[in-house]
């Protein structure tokens, strides 16, 4: 039993925390903020240069072979920053859903270009009918004799406008009609039939709908063998709650150091605000709940490869905690720094909305308790 | 990094789990499962402290040349954790965790030499003589009084909240000795014989039902000087040791594991007309179940951070601090639980000698008591507002 860091982990958060607080800064969030790509190609190309994107990877295809808890210190370091590449879509949904489930031609194809920056991915699963039931897709992919036929339309597909290839999840239809299995299909961005409408994503970043309309595939868009993909979906997504658990430690951790400061500068009725017991409370149960968090995300991240139930309910335990706790820090950081909290003239309100859409995204906090206890009760 | 025990955390594993499947009776297990106040009962709590002392492990925090078993931290988890599952007495951890680690600290070798032993082997049971009717948080304002007089003190004053002081034979108190410029000064540590004349000791009752602590009053109490541990006017120092103890002792989310367990146990039962089918009794669970692996996660950091020799600092605030939250949480769970059941009182204590049949199945009878004597829990070992200072100033320099 030993939860301190390795040296490698230690120098790769420290050399994360030095390129983010090097490269990230009001105004460069600013100019993404308002930039229809959303991020920057040089930085991507960085993230590269620096392994990133080889990180989780596997070694045989160029990856690094890191596991949840060195993208958890990655994305710890993206959070203070609020850093908007397509990390999450590209690494840690994308490619490891190739890794999972896609043939060694497929992984061949594919892992070595994200590894070195030339290939960026997104998934597309989540319908509006479904809200937050990742079994539930009416998307359906039809056997055609030259290979598939994808109909119908996916919502919050992260970073999907940037993607080169976006993996979708569909029904597979085949000569009886709709099977119980999920296919994941590799669509390239150029797909004739492909609709892709982007927009702005709350707390930086951006995300589209897609629509599919009789888009034609060849027989190996299809990932791995056509077994039901849904375990790997599921997977893959308790991994991404938990890449973004860590994401959101970080932007907690910084908010609750801006508003620790500005209470201490910041002079009401002759004497600093941190000199009143309620604001010293409100802080002392923020830098709890920003430690709680810490906990629940290195905790998920431990357990991102246990069985199933274990690994779905550390991640399922992590986002219900998490964001119940981001919600508070958030909004008592807001409170803390009054009326300036909630102007665009300072950070706290852009931190803040990336912490909500961490509890959004995947299933808000009340979604996850349901998820943990039902699952607990399955065990 | 390694969430996983060790071959050798693994076999000192299987070596307390054969050691308390040997040592733990069901009469034992029995009584503590039907005890809903903090501590055992001194008759079964000091049989376990015999039976951990025959094993070498009566005092699990003293060094070695006391008689500490010399566990590594991650020993100390396992086998505070495997207590906590197996369901064994609470030990009388004023002894144990408070006045031992002062004695050593601090005291004479003769006291040493008088005092670990007896702790060690259960002969002696101790109380803490800390708070005063008018000195709760606030504790340095205290206003008991020792006054020399030849080589012994004459103490008057008196103590509250004292728990266990109707079994102990011995007690260790804050007294003041001189008053100095600052209210902690002038305060010492003094260790007092219980059939000492002039101890009177009054039952205070508790909400629950239970007579766990006291009140003691001192009236000309004559106590020889050598009793007092390390300098006199220096207790505040040896006071603020040992509640560094009392807080941090840091390892509490097994515990409460168990007590989550027993209440989900219920929840799944026809006894409560299986309750977990309400989605809100469900949703709430999970939440405690999730606070907990969360308090774990952090005791299992801390306990890291020792291993290397780094000190964890305000952190054992924090902890003090949910444990003491999330024990209300699976107490407040319980009472919700257990539904129409939760109406009826038994007024008997214990509850493991009960002459008549209850009112509620066995399982339910420690329910409510432990719901409303879990109150005390944010209250005890400094109050949650008091913990949220100290996490002010330690931990954010506020």
């Amino acid at each position: 039993m030993d939860l301190n860091l390795s040296d490698e982990q230690r120098l790769l958060r420290e050399s994360a925390e030095r390129f983010v607080a090097g490269s990230y800064d009001a105004d460069h969030r600013r100019k993404m903020a308002n930039d229809p790509l959303g991020f920057s190609p040089v930085v991507w190309k960085q993230f590269a240069e620096l392994g990133w994107l080889a990180l989780p990877l596997p070694e045989e295809f160029d990856g690094l072979g890191g596991s949840a808890v060195e993208i958890g210190i990655l994305m710890e370091a993206f959070g203070r920053g609020l850093v908007s590449e397509p990390y999450v879509a590209t690494v840690v949904l994308g490619a490891a859903l190739i890794a999972r489930c896609g043939t060694n031609e497929q992984k061949q194809t594919s892992l070595p270009k994200v590894a070195d920056g030339s290939l960026k991915l997104a998934f597309a699963h989540s319908e509006r009918a479904a809200r937050f039931d990742l079994a539930k897709v009416a998307t359906s992919a039809n056997k055609t004799a030259q290979g598939w036929r994808l109909v119908g339309s996916k919502i919050a597909v992260l970073d999907g406008h940037a993607a080169d290839e976006i993996i979708v999840s569909a029904l597979i239809h085949d000569h009886h009609g709709p099977s119980r299995r999920i296919g994941l299909f590799v669509v390239p961005a150029t797909a004739e039939g492909l609709a892709i409408s982007d927009y702005a994503r709350l707390g930086g970043g951006r995300a589209c709908n897609i629509g599919l309309s009789d888009v034609h595939l060849p027989e190996d868009a299809l990932l791995g063998d056509g077994s039901d993909a849904l375990p790997t979906i599921e997977w893959a997504v308790d991994g991404a709650m938990a890449a973004l658990a860590a994401e959101a430690v970080g932007i907690m951790q910084t908010l609750l150091e801006t508003t620790l400061e500005y209470t201490k500068i910041r002079k009401q009725f002759g004497r600093p605000l941190s000199a009143n017991q309620v604001i010293r409370h409100r802080l002392a149960d923020m830098a709890m709940q920003v430690d709680e968090s810490r906990s629940m995300a290195l905790r998920a991240a431990l357990k991102a490869d246990s069985p199933p139930v274990e690994r779905a309910r550390a991640a399922s335990g992590a986002k219900a905690k998490i964001g119940k706790c981001a919600r508070f820090v958030g909004e008592q950081s807001i409170q803390l720094h009054g009326g300036m909290g909630v102007t665009e003239e300072l950070e706290v309100g852009a931190y803040f909305k990336r912490l909500v859409a961490f509890d959004t995204l995947f299933g808000g906090s009340a979604h996850h308790y349901a998820r943990h206890a039902e699952l607990g009760r399955r065990a | 990094m390694d969430f996983t025990f060790n071959a050798e955390e693994r076999a000192f594993q299987s070596e307390v789990r054969a050691f308390i499947a040997k040592n733990l009776t069901e009469e034992m297990k029995r009584a503590t499962a039907l005890t809903p106040s903090v501590f055992s009962d001194p008759d079964i709590g000091m049989a376990w402290q015999r039976a951990l002392h025959r094993q070498g492990w009566g005092a699990p925090g003293w060094p070695v040349e006391h008689g500490g078993p010399d566990w590594t931290p991650a020993q100390r988890w396992i086998f505070e954790t495997e207590s906590a599952r197996a369901g064994v007495p609470n030990v009388n951890v004023m002894g144990v965790k408070m006045v031992g680690p002062v004695i050593i600290g601090f005291g004479s070798e003769a006291q040493k030499n008088f005092y670990l032993p007896r702790i060690l082997s259960g002969e002696d049971y101790w109380c803490q003589g800390y708070s005063e009717p008018g000195s709760g948080s606030d504790l340095s304002s205290l206003k008991t009084r020792a006054v020399r007089d030849g080589d012994d003190y004459i103490i008057n004053g008196t103590k509250i909240w004292t728990t266990h002081a109707h079994h102990a034979n011995r007690m260790f108190a804050l007294v003041r000795t001189s008053d100095g410029p600052r209210q902690q000064d002038g305060i010492s540590f003094i260790l007092i014989d219980m059939k000492t004349p002039g101890i009177t000791t009054r039952p205070i009752l508790t909400i629950g039902g239970d007579h766990e602590v006291n009140q003691v009053f001192f009236d000309d109490v004559r106590v020889p000087m050598t009793n007092r541990v390390g300098e006199e006017g220096k207790g505040w120092t040896y006071g603020k040791y040992l509640l560094e103890f009392e807080r941090g002792s840091g390892i509490a989310s097994a515990k409460l594991r168990e007590g989550l367990k027993a209440i989900a146990d219920l929840a799944e039962s026809d006894l409560t007309g299986r309750a977990i089918d309400s989605p809100d009794i469900a949703t709430r669970i999970s939440e405690v179940e999730i606070d907990i692996d969360a308090l774990e996660m952090t005791e299992l950091r801390v306990l890291s951070a020792l291993q290397t020799g780094q000190n964890p600092g305000a952190v054992s605030s924090i902890l003090k601090l949910r444990n003491s939250e999330i024990r209300q949480a699976v107490t407040r769970l319980g009472a919700d639980v257990i539904g129409h059941d939760a109406l009826a009182v038994e007024p008997m204590r214990p509850l493991y000698q009960l002459n008549h049949e209850p009112a509620t199945p066995e399982e339910m009878l420690t329910v409510v008591p432990e719901y409303l004597n879990g109150r005390a829990y944010t209250i005890f070992g400094g109050t949650s507002e008091i913990q949220r200072d100290i996490i002010a100033k330690m931990m954010l320099g506020i």
